[in-house]
């Protein structure tokens, strides 16, 4: 009976292992949707992010390039760290992500290779600084965005990015330079000529390459703007007006803030936003980022308290900070100051 | 001294994926603006406005696609907001972004996590931040989700 019991119990264990272990395996698929497929696309063909399914890329890309990119992102270039991913998690998307093209994951040896950094330095300005900047900074803008028209199918990576530079190998950037990429602007070093035995001199000099990360927010920078205004709300919200105007943007709406919320003649006096926009700064900073729309439209508050009056705005410079785009946060150092130059002018 | 000690080092951090929610929904973009509406309908939000972007760019002679910007909220807690957190005015209506991208339809909205250093001792504003996270990240997971 004892024995019975025991042969019964490990049955039930060996039977159940299985479903445990699956269970216990990230879906890399199902990750890959969850934080990948928004901007690489589902099937890995791009978007905002660069595409991941070209054979050229996947024939060079080894898994820990693959996974220390997504552990550690490209601070400043909009693809974000995932530190709360676990390993066997990083493992499962760069697994799915090896579905997309039927290419051998290649492996390489993490030896530096020894260039000669200066004859690098000479043939990278001829060849490879018109599409990756003359410091390596990269090209502007996101990766691919379809939704408006860009000149380039990807934007040339940043070879200077710290995240790039702790995530390729010398051999992956050599194996990048005699293979090129189809699909993209990036020729193989034999298409332009070169010998390639040049491609180790390439790679010294792009190992000097570096830019630092994009600088952390000001201690003490507040998250919304603000200012007293000496007038009441009707007076506020004209100075505002006519402020906005002065600088070459568009009044789009004026409304109390609870509009759409209460029912109509019912909305509160005390708190109106003054929406307005410059359709040309608007363009300008979609091509930066597509994502912007979350900064959308340009807003100040004009607000009523027991105090007096005050004008408010998101501090566009502490929003920014959430994208992870140094491109992004120069705009938004821009918008900074014309929010307080409005809203000076406006409360003077 | 110690709530601006931690506000510092957590504004120092960089940028991480939970930052933002977004999600690419393989609707066409009015199909997934719908269910958008819809999702937002169902956890007891009122849509108050859709701003069309796109139509202003393009007014101006711009080429883009379709690009709006949803804002939402409930009535009782933008008053809620407005009288105990004026600072918190200009963030409601809660907005998401959603836009074409060839067929698929991207959208997104922000967490408050750059938010909550400056609240961290107020138990009940940081909790409805929770909700609003887990609404919004629900709302955007519905349209994921929809075929």
């Amino acid at each position: 009976m004892k024995h019975c019991c025991f042969h019964n119990l490990f049955l039930a264990i060996a039977l159940a292992l299985p479903l445990l272990a699956a269970a216990a395996t990230p879906d890399g698929a199902a990750l890959y949707r969850q934080h990948c497929a928004v901007c690489h696309g589902s099937d890995g063909s791009g978007g905002v992010g660069v595409p991941l399914s070209l054979p050229d890329f996947l024939a060079v890309a080894s898994d820990g390039y693959l996974a220390r990119t997504i552990r550690k992102g490209r601070p400043g270039r909009v693809m974000p760290a995932f530190p709360g991913l676990s390993d066997a998690e990083i493992r499962a998307i760069v697994a799915h992500v090896r579905g997309f093209a039927d290419v051998a994951a290649p492996s390489y040896g993490q030896a530096p290779l020894k260039g000669d950094a200066a004859r690098g330095a000479k043939l990278f300005a001829r060849h490879c600084a018109a599409c990756h900047g003359d410091r390596g900074q990269g090209g502007k803008g996101t990766g691919v965005t379809f939704s408006r028209p860009r000149g380039a199918p990807v934007m040339a990576p940043s070879l200077a990015n710290p995240g790039f530079q702790a995530a390729v190998s010398d051999a992956m950037l050599k194996a990048t330079l005699l293979r090129g990429r189809h699909g993209t602007p990036m020729p193989s070093i034999r298409e332009l000529g070169l010998d390639p035995a040049r491609a180790d001199d390439l790679v010294a000099f792009v190992r000097t390459l570096r830019v630092p990360p994009p600088p952390p927010l000001a201690d003490d920078e507040p998250h919304i703007i603000r200012y007293d205004s000496p007038y009441d709300v009707e007076q506020t919200l004209e100075a505002l007006k006519q402020a906005v105007i002065g600088r070459n943007f568009r009044v789009i709406r004026v409304q109390p803030l609870d509009q759409g919320l209460v029912p109509e003649g019912q909305e509160d006096g005390r708190r109106i936003i003054l929406y307005f926009c410059s359709f040309s700064f608007l363009n300008e900073a979609l091509a930066i980022d597509p994502r912007v729309g979350l900064f959308l439209p340009c807003r100040v508050t004009v607000v009523e308290t027991a105090d007096g009056v005050q004008v408010m705005s998101i501090n566009p410079k502490h929003l920014s900070h959430l994208f992870n785009n140094t491109e992004l946060d120069e705009a938004c150092e821009r918008m900074y100051r014309l929010y307080n130059e409005i809203m000076e002018e406006a409360t003077f | 001294m110690r709530r601006w000690l931690l506000i510092a080092l957590l504004l120092s951090l960089p940028a991480r994926a939970a930052d933002l929610f977004m999600v690419r929904s393989e609707l066409s973009f009015p199909e997934a603006m719908a269910v958008l509406q819809e999702s937002i309908r169902a956890r007891g939000y009122q849509v108050s406005r859709v701003q069309r972007v796109d139509i202003g760019l393009t007014k101006s002679g711009y080429k883009t696609d379709k690009y709006r910007v949803v804002f939402f909220g409930k009535k009782d807690e933008i008053e809620h907001i407005a009288d105990k957190h004026i600072d918190l005015i200009p963030y409601v209506p809660i907005k998401i972004a959603i836009f074409a991208e060839q067929d698929n339809t991207i959208l997104l909205s922000s967490s408050f996590s750059h938010l909550r250093p400056y609240y961290r001792d107020d138990d009940e504003l940081l909790a409805e931040f929770d909700r609003w996270e887990k609404d919004l990240q629900a709302i955007l997971k519905a349209v994921q989700d929809a075929d």
